[in-house]
């Protein structure tokens, strides 16, 4: 380790960590990191803006389960990186953002490019920190992907300023990182494991939340095992989409808002909801008091800040998810015990089957539900969905079956239009052998369709599948119904044209005015090695049901 | 979430001590929407580490919330909450009395005698009075130099340790 710089000691601190892939731009601040990485054997992904770099290193992270890393240059680059981390902090999601910074002489004398991206970007990051001396530079580093993955995972900011990454290293990096003020706690403490299992054992109608923890702490198969061993069934919020199967006979689909009709109707009859993994946003709960009002409620998280945050707890367990429901099933196994749930599941039936008869399909036209449901059969199970932000977000995740963790994904927290393009740029580095679909609206995908660019050039071939109304769809619908359909800055008024659009960038792009058309678009787009942006005009008219209305409760669903 | 005792409460935060771990931390109570009634700083017995004093008021889930919230941040070490019966806090305060005559300069020393204040600056028409003591003291005492006319005055905000052997450890 001596006698290298510090440009030369990030890319060899970052390959230690198993970097092989980076999302960044190259800018005066880190000119030196990036002629290092002109050598290396790390791949830099050149994206067209900023925001995208770590929007695409959040959807690598979430799609491959790795810390994804991200890199701009400072003053607007690390400013335009600012609403990327923000997503990713509020979805949890490990990324690594390093930014170049104004060499040390000048810092706080507003010098070309310097913006106090430590100070910006304070609230939104799980740790952020500025490498004043280049002997920092191996063990900071390393420092950032033990918190960004480790405990509650979120995103990393190094920032380190040019003169850093052009000085001279000579001491040797310490092996060991200590952190006194960091100490995640993972194992469930073993009393409140078995206080949960005895509310389990005899809750009449009990139902699991699954929420991105769950994901996260890869505890799929554990959350299914525990479900079926004590036929419980298992609602998700958005982040929990995939958690568990969708086509599973337990599954009732997302809790909230844009739930589903069962799970907003039978958690409101549940009496234990063992909630794992889950922050219980107000997209989930709908005006709390009125969220399972008759349930004791168990929450696992491993943040114990989440615990009693929004809503009131009857038993905490601070721990990792996917631990938790290990000693959950293993307790419960060793008891023997056998539960009763034919009363449960006749009801859940009942529900199901009222759903059955109040639905009506009174469009006999292209809708956005019949796209996105056609998309399940286009796809092999471990295909990746990603999703821009609103109507096209909630068409998704009401229609798209997952069958498979780290198969939908979308910015829950923030909700960032124009999340799911890169994101899926990113899902497809990292999972360069499945299709990997962005479910998007107009108005989404002209927030960073920029990034064709980059998925041409770089050859990162994905499907962009533009719900076209026209609108800012869930805008419009709230204008429809909130605001006596006056339509205040939300008409987009079908511009661009989305296959000149494609096609300018050197991608591909097809309209399509039927089901079937669609599908034979989207297999040749499967097939093709060019990313393909198919566009779908749907009637701007067309609103997202089921719906819990702001500010009201579960029982409040609307249906049409 | 909202209770309705609402009470002041000393937090005692052992911290890193090094820039912007206060920016942090006062960042995470404005964000959060929590209030400082008032935060003291300083260097501990560990040159590496600074002792923050941050009194708060709020009902019982806020506190707790605070707690966990300061808890989360990586350059905070560790968090308790010092309860009033079991800890020593003070506070300083530095108070220009006007003095309009001999009468009134001899009745503020006076009064400052009284409260173990010391005069640390006179000046014709006014002193310079330094009391510490624990927050009630202090109110009291510019309560009672308000019969004077107060010229200026600072105070520090309190600081504060638990009573007995225990100590906070990361």
């Amino acid at each position: 380790m001596t006698n290298m710089t510090g440009a030369q000691a990030i890319v060899d601190t970052l390959k230690k960590e198993g970097v092989t892939h980076l999302f960044g731009i190259s800018g005066g601040a880190v000119l030196p990191l990036y002629d290092v990485l002109y050598d290396a054997d790390i791949r830099n992904i050149l994206a067209r803006h900023e925001q995208c770099v770590a929007h695409m290193a959040d959807g690598y992270a979430r799609a491959g389960g790795r810390p994804g890393v991200c890199v701009s240059t400072s003053g607007p680059g690390a400013t335009n990186m600012v609403t990327g981390i923000a997503n990713a902090y509020m979805d949890s999601s490990p990324i690594v953002a390093i930014t170049g910074q104004a060499p040390r002489a000048v810092i706080g004398k507003d010098a070309f490019q310097e913006a106090d991206i430590v100070g910006i970007t304070t609230p939104i990051t799980k740790y952020v920190t500025q490498v004043e001396n280049v002997e920092e530079i191996p063990k900071t580093l390393r420092t950032a992907f033990y918190i960004a993955t480790t405990g509650r995972p979120g995103p990393v900011l190094v920032d380190i300023p040019k003169d850093v990454q052009t000085s001279v290293i000579t001491r040797q990096v310490p092996a060991s990182i200590k952190l006194r003020g960091y100490k995640p706690r993972d194992d469930p403490h073993p009393i409140q494991v078995k206080r949960a299992v005895d509310m389990l054992v005899t809750a009449e109608r009990p139902m699991m939340l699954a929420g991105g923890g769950i994901i996260l702490s890869h505890a799929s198969q554990d959350a299914l095992k525990l479900a079926e061993l004590m036929t419980i069934p298992v609602a998700t919020t958005l982040m929990g989409k995939g958690s568990i199967p969708e086509t599973h006979p337990l599954s009732l689909g997302m809790v909230g808002m844009h739930g589903t009709y069962e799970a907003n109707k039978l958690i409101l009859d549940a009496d234990v909801l063992l909630a794992v993994g889950v922050r219980f946003s107000d997209r989930t709960t709908g005006r709390v008091d009125g969220f399972c009002p008759d349930a004791q409620i168990i929450h696992v998280d491993i943040d114990s800040a989440e615990i009693g945050k929004n809503v009131m707890i009857d038993l905490p367990i601070v721990a990792d998810a996917r631990k938790t429901l290990r000693e959950l099933y293993t307790l419960v196994v060793r008891k023997a015990v056998t539960n009763e749930r034919s009363p449960w599941l006749s009801r859940i039936q009942q529900v199901r089957d009222q759903y059955v008869s109040e639905q009506r399909d009174d469009n006999p036209g292209l809708t956005a539900p019949k796209i996105v449901g056609a998309l399940r059969d286009l796809l092999p199970r471990h295909a990746i969905i990603t999703t821009e932000v609103g109507q096209n977000q909630m068409w998704a995740a009401l229609h798209f079956k997952a069958l498979a963790p780290r198969t939908f994904i979308s910015s829950g927290g923030l909700g960032t239009m124009g999340f799911g393009f890169p994101a899926a740029l990113g899902a497809k580095v990292a999972k360069p052998n499945v299709p990997v679909v962005d479910i998007a609206g107009d108005g989404s995908f002209i927030m960073t369709e920029q990034e064709l660019a980059t998925s041409v050039i770089e050859e990162i071939p994905v499907i962009v599948v533009v719900l076209n109304n026209s609108m800012l769809g869930m805008v419009a619908q709230w204008q429809r119904m909130f605001y006596n359909r006056r339509y205040a800055g939300s008409k987009l008024k079908n511009s661009p044209d989305f296959v000149k659009l494609a096609e300018a960038f050197g991608a591909q792009g097809i309209r399509v005015g039927s089901v079937d058309e669609f599908s034979r678009a989207f297999q040749d787009a499967v097939a093709s090695d060019v990313t393909t942006v198919i566009t779908v005009p749907i009637s701007p008219e067309e609103d997202v049901f089921p719906m819990i209305p702001a500010g009201k409760a579960l029982k409040d669903m609307v249906l049409r | 979430m909202e209770g309705n005792n609402v009470q002041s409460y000393v937090i005692s935060a052992i911290v890193e001590h090094k820039p912007g771990v206060l920016y942090e931390v006062a960042n995470m109570f404005r964000r959060r929407g929590f209030n400082i009634d008032s935060i003291t700083v300083g260097r501990t017995e560990h040159k590496d580490q600074a002792r923050m004093t941050i009194t708060v008021s709020g009902d019982v889930y806020t506190i707790e919330q605070i707690i966990k919230q300061l808890n989360k941040l990586i350059n905070v070490i560790k968090v308790i909450i010092l309860e009033s019966g079991s800890m020593v806090s003070r506070e300083l305060v530095l108070v220009k009395i006007h003095t309009a005559d001999s009468k009134a300069r001899s009745d503020a020393i006076q009064y400052t005698n009284i409260f173990r204040g010391r005069v640390v600056d006179v000046a014709p028409d006014s002193v310079i009075v330094e009391v510490t003591g624990d927050s009630e003291k202090i109110d009291a005492f510019i309560d009672l130099s308000r019969s004077f006319g107060i010229k200026e005055l600072a105070r520090t905000g309190a600081t504060a340790l638990g009573r007995g052997g225990k100590v906070i450890r990361e």
